[in-house]
């Protein structure tokens, strides 16, 4: 138990294979069951492990699942519905399907269990008790101005786009949208990439978020205008891919790439000049803040309020670069690595 | 039947005397069908030229650049050395569903051995190989002397591989920075060769040296006739003297020793070791198989053929993106080609 208790890699393997889940063994009455969209990419893996030192902490059981992909909504729904069935406080939700999964949400609540939507906010909003997540819109404007601001003159910018995949999630919408905004793109419908008029935009890739559809997308986005000089990455592994790209025809050293997410690895890019700047976010902060949550509803029946001017709980963003600009909140790339995870 | 077409499928030379009887009253129809038999990377050359020749219209010289051109080989070229290994075991009737997560695993210990373990990385990549070749023999192992059906048998294999990957990378990945620096050999297959607008990877040639080894081993040795005779009929090429046991998990390990090639080709095109990469790779290299004209029912096929499948769903992918269509439709026409791939198979089954 003890080695399943601080084991995460017993974790993933429970997970990416079977969507099946590991308790831990409880001190107190409350119990907690946190759903990931999967059990592989390691900003879950951080989570899990967030949750699970939490967890201990505050003498909580927690019941992990994850989808056995990103995208798996099946293995999603019978994991409410076990964590249900077990009679936990709450859930912590990832959702990789944030419309379907409203229905089996709503049975959660039904059921009197409070159901707190991390990182993904579902749709509608309010289907949830109550969203932890990072501002992806305001993680988007973040280093669309600093692009801008280290460009100077963004009129004969050339800017190529690769975003996560084809249906579009929300975190992604809201990165794309907020990077083009905060570049000074007009932006037409906010709800969804690819209906921007104006003629710097290059062209739209996906990229998968891995280094794999990163390099891929951005061979697309050169054979579409080999003169892209502004690239923004849905995360750091599909820019660490278009990297690649732009090396392998020598463009490496003339194209501003930004991105988000401030995994370990992505900051070391920063440090090393792949990447300009990325907007790190805290998926540490967004499981532990939410098992204290649960733990709180459990014995007092409240839980927190969203974020003032927000309709969620912001769990911040920062800004990470070696190349500050003026005119906008830094971090450090030594500030960056002491807040980064996996 | 014009007898200079044997050359091209020695395996098939029981069935050539049959066509040879029947060849009295040969309609055009069926000397069509006889013709794609022995020569199976016919329609997938055909449909990849017109491929090419269409979206070369449509795009002009963007597509038409030797930019393009050279990115789809690149673009193709793990799925290209993946679809070898998969034709390997497809021509014995067989499948492998486990071939990414091999390609994954391998490319992981690689990376692991030389940051984690500090072994040179020439030994690592050594050990990366022969990971590849052990899970290819327990695969063949399995398929050849326990009988169980090769799908169920990869079907596990693919999850342990996989859990394996990630269980041991704890799904870090290492950065390409510090591969460049500390173990470049690791990348050597991106090593590019530039003429113009061209490049060339050192993968992409690999890719070519293989399909064109494996063409020859497969229609000019022994043991590249059994591979065909097995997939045709394991129990008369059993009673011709086949070692059928042998030959299985001779195929089965030179797959896996292929995918974990494939692994290291990999590290070369994303520079980093990612183990998230190639999950859809075994969906992807059957398709290649497929449309490349290569017989599910085993025995008949070229790896030519299985290059061309690779290709021209490079060339579909690129084309499409070039002229700004929504991804959508290049899945929709891949599964338009798929079955008429199988369409055309089935109907040459029937006619020969």
């Amino acid at each position: 138990m003890k080695y399943i208790r601080t084991g995460v890699a017993a974790l993933v393997a429970s997970t990416c294979l079977a969507g099946s889940a590991f308790a831990q063994s409880s001190i107190s009455d409350s119990s907690v069951c946190l759903i990931t969209k999967d059990a592989t990419n390691p900003f879950f893996v951080k989570m899990a492990e967030g949750a699970f030192q939490k967890a201990a902490e505050l003498g909580v059981a927690l019941y992990s699942y994850a989808g056995k992909f990103d995208g798996d909504h099946e293995t999603q729904v019978a994991a409410i519905e076990t964590c249900i069935a077990q009679g936990v406080d709450g859930i912590l939700l990832v959702a990789s399907d944030t419309k379907a999964i409203t229905s089996s949400v709503q049975q959660a609540r039904d059921a009197g269990l409070a159901v707190i939507a991390l990182d993904t906010p579902l749709d509608p909003l309010d289907a949830a008790d109550m969203t932890f997540a990072t501002d992806n819109f305001q993680a988007g404007v973040l280093i669309g101005e600093w692009a801008a601001k280290t460009m100077g003159d963004t009129s004969d910018a050339r800017i190529g786009l690769l975003n996560i995949n084809i249906s579009q999630p929300t975190v992604g919408v809201l990165r794309n949208q907020g990077f083009l905004t905060g570049f000074g793109v007009e932006i037409g419908d906010p709800s969804k990439w690819g209906d921007e008029t104006d003629s710097r935009i290059s062209g739209q890739e996906l990229s998968n978020g891995n280094a794999e559809g990163g390099r891929e997308g951005m061979e697309n986005l050169l054979a579409i205008d080999p003169e892209i000089n502004v690239v923004y990455t849905i995360n750091e592994p599909a820019a660490a891919g278009a990297y690649e790209a732009l090396r392998s025809v020598g463009r490496e050293n003339d194209v501003l790439i930004v991105s988000v997410d401030g995994g370990c690895p992505g900051i070391e890019d920063v440090a090393s000049g792949v990447i300009g700047a990325t907007a790190q976010q805290y998926p540490l902060d967004m499981a532990s803040l939410g098992v204290e949550a649960i733990a709180e509803y459990a014995a007092s029946g409240e839980l927190p309020a969203a974020t003032e001017g927000k309709d969620f709980f912001d769990t911040g963003v920062g800004l990470v670069t070696d190349a500050p600009v003026d005119g906008l909140d830094q971090l450090s790339v030594e500030q960056g690595r002491e807040l980064c995870w996996g | 039947m014009p007898k200079a077409l044997d050359q091209e499928n020695l395996g098939q030379s029981e069935e050539e005397s049959v066509a040879d009887f029947s060849g009295f009253n040969d309609s055009f129809g069926t000397r069509v069908a006889h013709f794609l038999h022995n020569n199976p990377a016919t329609v997938p050359l055909i449909v990849l030229i017109a491929s090419m020749v269409i979206f070369g219209i449509l795009n002009g010289s963007r597509f038409f650049s030797p930019f393009a051109l050279t990115l789809i080989l690149q673009q193709v070229s793990i799925i290209g050395i993946i679809a070898a290994a998969q034709s390997l075991v497809i021509l014995t009737a067989g499948i492998d569903l486990s071939v990414g997560a091999i390609m994954v695993l391998s490319s992981v210990i690689m990376g692991k051995f030389t940051f984690d373990l500090g072994l040179p990385p020439e030994i690592s990549a050594l050990c990366g190989l022969l990971c590849g070749t052990l899970i290819g023999t327990v695969n063949g192992m399995l398929v050849a002397f326990v009988k169980l059906p090769p799908f169920i048998v990869t079907l596990g294999m693919w999850q342990i591989a996989l859990a394996a990957n990630f269980l041991y990378s704890g799904s870090e990945v290492i950065r390409s920075q510090d591969i460049a620096q500390q173990a470049a050999f690791l990348q050597f297959f991106g090593g590019t060769i530039r003429i113009g607008g061209a490049a060339i990877t050192y993968g992409v040639i690999f890719m070519l040296g293989l399909v064109a080894v494996l063409s020859y081993v497969l229609s000019q040795t022994a043991w590249g006739r059994h591979v065909y005779a097995i997939g045709d009929d394991p129990e008369a090429a059993e009673l011709s003297g086949v070692n059928v046991k042998f030959t299985r998990v001779s195929v089965y390990a030179l797959a896996g020793l292929i995918c974990a090639f494939a692994g290291w080709v990999l590290i070369g095109r994303l520079g980093s070791v990612s183990p998230q990469a190639g999950q859809l790779s075994n969906i992807e290299s059957i398709t290649a198989v497929v449309i490349g004209g290569i017989s599910l029912f085993g025995g008949r096929g070229s790896l030519a053929g299985s290059l061309f499948g690779a290709l021209i769903v490079g060339v579909f992918t690129l084309g499409l993106r070039l002229l700004g269509a929504d991804v959508q439709w290049t899945y929709l026409l891949i599964g338009i080609l798929i079955i008429s791939a199988v369409t055309v198979d089935q109907y040459i089954r029937k006619s020969v």
